[in-house]
């Protein structure tokens, strides 16, 4: 008894540590990458190809970053971004869910409507912001709506494919147990679809992000700043280091929630048993 | 006076009239099975073998009604059907147990029962200690035994069976067909069992039939006497077994020489 105990704890630490491991060395890969890429940048600056004013070093983004980070106006900013993408992505979330679920039981509707969903998933975001200024005005619900469209149809898709792809063997399994309608969809559709479902908002995500900075760029609500609005100022005052310094707050926040988003798809696979590894 | 009670007159539980299935329309159709006829009692354990093609799945499914026939009629007596498949098919996301619960649940069984009941439907395939398990954390033979006891919780009279045990290895299948023979026997269920596993037939069956290809039909049928419980390797079962191994391949090249 004892001995099986110290084996089972033995292999589970060594588990544990294995993990540790493998997350350092890929920390490690990557602050790597990070440090190529800086010094590609010092090495540019430092040839004199343009004078430092037009492209500063990443020391002196470096600083203006960290100034930044001390200043209200950039958290200011950064919140009002932050809920616009959730009211934004909570919506088209909201929108695509139901498009997806009911273009997925409907044939006809699929085949009619779901090239058109297709369709709008491929168009840029940037290119509905006339119609969407003209129809609500320069105002957040111009935003809110690009985003919507934007994100939607990558919810809806994600919906609509998750159902498609759920195995045959499952179907008639919980046929031939007697499951119908309301409890089939409850039990077996929507669980086995949710991996695909998740996959679609991690699209979406990303769609519904890049039309909101595209939105932020053109629509600029009067007397709120904005992460689109720190931009649109940096350009104004042709200041070089606060532009890019803002452009890293945008890639890191995309990256984080991004991650947020693999974490989530990673575990529900895994709980699935849809990768390898997990096996005991 | 009493008068002495006759001697119980086994009833069908199953009975197939002049079933055919076809695929595709007019000229161009395909028939898939010539109309069969079956009648299988109660309690009786049915075999069918033979080669691919010869519809032994398409019977199977036809009976569980997850497909309908071209002509003929199926009739299960208001028995229960349930059927199990050569994947186990159960659902990734659930536990062991919560696989086996959802087929109490979809019967609308009431909660303080099931879990229960659950518990000893594991404990009936020897999973007891496997219950908090997912599917991709046991191995295939065990799987299958979750699958078993999913088809068990339909409480199902008519178990129907499409070479449930296919994939699995030689060790793990006998130590199944004991446990299979062990629960048949006890709760007096009635099989239909396909395989392409002459030998497993014969350990298994009470009676065995043999099926052509192209299209699909009942070629002979074998009654098997040797006595419970057998053992696959016994003198009996391996003789039964050559001789309808022999008689497979004489129809099988038969076929082809038409």
């Amino acid at each position: 008894m004892v001995v099986s105990g110290v084996a089972v704890v033995s292999r589970s630490s060594r588990h544990n540590t294995g993990r540790l491991q493998s997350v350092l060395a890929s920390l490690w890969a990557k602050a790597l990458a990070l440090l190529v890429v800086l010094g590609a940048w010092q090495l540019v600056c430092l040839s004199g190809w343009k004078s430092s004013v037009i492209l500063p070093g990443p020391l002196a983004v470096g600083a203006t970053l960290w100034q930044q980070l001390h200043d209200a106006v950039l958290w200011q900013a950064v919140s009002t971004t932050m809920a616009r993408a959730v009211i934004g992505f909570g919506l088209s979330l909201l929108i695509g869910t139901v498009i997806g679920s009911v273009l997925s039981r409907n044939k006809l509707l699929r085949n009619t409507f779901g090239a058109l969903i297709t369709g709008l998933q491929t168009m840029p975001a940037i290119a509905w912001f006339p119609f969407a200024i003209i129809f609500f005005g320069l105002n957040t619900s111009a935003i809110l709506f690009v985003i919507v469209v934007g994100a939607a149809p990558s919810v809806a898709l994600g919906v609509i494919s998750g159902a498609d792809h759920i195995p045959p063997l499952q179907l008639r399994a919980a046929k031939t147990m007697g499951l119908k309608r309301f409890a089939l969809y409850r039990h077996v559709i929507l669980p086995a679809a949710l991996p695909t479902f998740v996959s679609g908002l991690r699209q979406g995500w990303a769609f519904a992000w890049r039309s909101l900075m595209a939105g932020e760029l053109v629509v600029m609500v009067a007397g709120t700043a904005s992460i689109g609005v720190l931009l649109e100022n940096a350009q104004n005052m042709s200041d070089m280091p606060l532009a890019i310094a803002v452009m890293i707050v945008v890639l890191v926040i995309g990256i984080i929630v991004d991650s947020v988003f693999g974490v989530a798809d990673r575990q529900i696979r895994r709980y699935w048993g849809l990768v390898d590894g997990d096996r005991e | 006076m009493t008068v002495p009670t006759p001697p119980p007159v086994p009833q069908p539980a199953l009975e197939l009239v002049e079933v055919t299935k076809r695929y595709g329309k007019g000229s161009a159709a395909v028939a898939a099975l010539d109309p069969i006829i079956l009648t299988v009692t109660e309690g009786e354990f049915v075999c069918l073998v033979g080669s691919s093609g010869c519809g032994k799945s398409t019977l199977l499914s036809i009976i569980a009604g997850l497909d309908a026939p071209s002509s003929g009629t199926v009739e299960t007596f208001g028995r229960r059907v349930a059927l199990m498949f050569q994947e186990p098919a159960l659902f990734p996301w659930l536990t062991a147990a919560a696989n086996v619960d959802l087929a109490l649940r979809a019967r609308a069984v009431p909660r303080d029962v099931r879990r229960e009941r659950v518990a000893r439907l594991l404990a009936t395939v020897g999973l007891a200690e496997f219950a908090g398990k997912r599917p991709h954390q046991l191995s295939g033979g065990m799987r299958q035994r979750v699958a078993l006891a999913r088809a068990l919780a339909q409480d199902a009279d008519v178990l129907l069976m499409d070479e449930p045990f296919g994939a699995l290895d030689a060790l793990t299948r006998d130590l199944l067909h004991e446990e299979l023979e062990r629960i048949v026997e006890s709760r007096g269920l009635t099989v239909v069992f396909v395989t392409h596993n002459v030998r497993e037939a014969v350990r298994l069956a009470d009676r065995v039939l043999l099926l052509g290809a192209r299209p699909g039909r009942v070629v002979e049928e074998f009654q098997v006497r040797a006595s419970r419980p057998r053992r696959i390797n016994t003198a009996d079962v391996a003789e039964l077994a050559a001789h309808i191994t022999a008689r497979l391949h004489e129809e099988g090249n038969g076929n082809r020489g038409r």
